[in-house]
């Protein structure tokens, strides 16, 4: 969508002076103007886009809410599912890890899987939710026009506040198994931060493809249950033997899972490699989920 | 000083609301209901693609003034919606340029409502706030729209106990009630029951009166004929005819060759 208001000339019309101050007579009274043209490359000025996404950023923040309530998790019993949940997988994959490893795993592997898998919810829940976030929005994408991107974004938004919570669950956890407690754990922000960028752009990618294979989301918890299992949560990166290594390294959420269990688990910075790796990812599929999305987003209008 | 005001003011009168410049739509869509993954390997295999391209409009222009009532007829599938949707900024041009000054409200076909499970206050909310309405200009403006959609006890309800008059009711009065520059009505104007016809027709009579710019699309050549001071036929995509909505509609009803009373028995 490309869209002017007041604010923002035309984008050809950088010479005539003398009709954008017209215009601006015009829009003192009418207060906005929109202009839509085809784009040359499909891709709007991204800088407006960006500035409309800001705009229109309490009905991200609104539809977040709203789909919570809808599915009950703003009740006492909606949110204690939500920790109880990851909780309960977390015991099973605890007592499956434990038996296979002929009971060598302490507590202080729980907390790992724990905190892991909180944080694989993020992906988890932006992947799952998001692939459908454009589809269910159907209606309101035949009767309004508004940037697309709002719709996945509301589904990290609602994935971020889900994870936020988790942390009070595994606080004690942290702290019963004598994991270490200092300032490093400030490092966590930002592996946070890489983790949402990663799955908002996984989000909007899989929200757009949605569009064109209506199956892709009957496939996801697959997918997102083998990414589990060759991401370093099950298991500390540093003891996956050298045959499986390659895999774990083509794994875009590695570095970021594995910069988090370094905070936690061993009370370090992360490793720098890792975090440059990690931002590198984040960065990458940011690009790509929001590219790919703004270059269809004007069809889904046609597709839905 | 003086002068240049009155010069732009001269000029603001000679803006349109709505221009329409060359504008073309062409789109691909699929043939398929519910395209998946899954039978689109398998077509690949066979080196079949099902993808229609569908010419709805073919270089279009007009201009639109302020505070005119325009209605736009023409057959099932002559571009009218897409028109619609178009001026809207929904469905982006594929050649040629739309300018639009003002507002838009739309009441396009579906309406609010977009996720059935949720309750009318949550999809009006969502629903303004996606159309760009900030929050408190809404909670403003809520109570209004519900009173004249008659849905006090039925706000939280989620949507889809709805009937369809209440779903319509409730798409109306939003539209009509967002103030806007511009309202874009596709087949509303029937909606709910005769006196909520009746109620709405005298609504949108008010705004048209209003000076507010309005286009209407719909097949009662009554109310056309009766709100509107311009209109357009469209045909195939093109604009066939644009005059006095009196002219249009009896070129209209001649070229489909029913006879006008039995259209307009059902109107209204």
């Amino acid at each position: 969508m490309s869209t002017t208001s007041t604010e923002q000339s035309s984008g050809a019309a950088a010479a005539q002076g003398a009709s954008r101050g017209r215009r601006r007579a015009v829009d003192d009274i009418f207060g906005e103007r929109h202009v839509y043209e085809p784009h040359r490359v499909g891709l709007p000025p991204l800088g407006r886009y960006a500035r409309m996404v800001w705009r229109r950023r309490a009905f991200a923040l609104e539809l977040s809410r709203t789909n919570m309530r809808a599915q009950h998790l703003n009740t006492v019993f909606g949110q204690l599912w939500l920790l109880l949940n990851p909780v309960l997988l977390g015991m099973v994959y605890f007592l499956l890890v434990d038996l296979l490893r002929q009971h060598s795993r302490g507590f202080a592997f729980f907390a790992h899987l724990l905190a892991g898998l909180f944080l694989y919810q993020i992906v988890q829940t932006s992947a799952t939710d998001g692939a459908r976030s454009v589809v269910k929005g159907g209606r309101l994408i035949l009767n309004t026009a508004f940037p697309r991107t709002l719709l996945p974004i509301a589904s990290v938004i609602t994935a971020f506040k889900r994870f936020l919570p988790t942390l009070l669950v595994y606080a004690p956890i942290h702290l019963i198994a004598g994991l270490p407690v200092d300032w490093q754990l400030v490092y966590l922000i930002p592996v946070v931060a890489l983790m949402v960028i990663f799955a908002s752009g996984l989000a909007m990618l899989l929200s757009a493809a949605q569009v064109y294979f209506r199956d892709l989301s009957s496939f996801l918890p697959y997918v997102l249950r083998i990414w589990l299992y060759v991401s370093p949560v099950l298991y500390y990166y540093d003891e996956v033997p050298s045959k499986y290594k390659p895999i774990l390294d083509v794994n875009p959420l590695t570095p970021i899972l594995a910069s988090w269990s370094d905070v936690l688990d061993k009370g370090h910075a992360p490793r720098p490699g890792f975090l440059l790796l990690g931002v590198a990812w984040a960065a990458v599929a940011f690009a790509a989920g929001f590219l790919f999305f703004v270059s269809r987003e004007r069809e889904f209008a046609v597709r839905i | 000083m003086r002068s240049a005001s009155e010069a732009s003011a001269v000029e603001t009168a000679a803006e349109p609301a709505i221009r329409v410049e060359h504008v073309s739509v062409t789109y691909r869509t699929s043939i398929e209901k519910n395209p998946t993954l899954k039978t689109t390997l398998m077509r690949l295999g066979r080196g079949e693609r099902l993808v229609s391209e569908i010419k709805a409009l073919r270089d279009v222009s007009f201009e639109v003034p302020h505070g005119t009532v325009l209605g736009i007829v023409g057959a099932n599938g002559a571009g009218k919606s897409t028109l619609m949707r178009t001026i809207a900024g929904i469905l982006p041009p594929t050649e040629g340029r739309v300018e639009v000054h003002g507002r838009v409200s739309t009441l396009l076909a579906l309406g609010v409502g977009f996720n059935r499970n949720l309750s009318g206050r949550e999809n009006v909310i969502l629903g303004g706030l996606a159309a760009g309405l900030d929050r408190d200009h809404l909670e403003e403006k809520y109570d209004e729209i519900v009173e004249f959609a008659e849905l006090e006890e039925f706000m939280d309800l989620p949507m889809r106990a709805y009937s369809s008059g209440m779903y319509g009711r409730l798409a109306f009065s939003v539209a009509v009630h967002m103030d806007p520059d511009i309202l874009l009505i596709d087949e509303a104007l029937s909606v709910g029951d005769a006196r909520f016809r009746r109620k709405s027709f005298a609504k949108m009579r008010e705004l048209c009166e209003q000076a507010r710019t309005i286009l209407i699309v719909s097949h009662a050549l009554g109310s056309i004929r009766e709100l509107c001071d311009q209109a357009v036929w469209m045909h195939k995509g093109t604009m066939k005819l644009w005059d006095a909505p009196d002219a249009v509609i009896d070129a209209y009803t001649e070229f489909l060759g029913v006879r006008e009373a039995v259209i307009d028995k059902e109107d209204v």
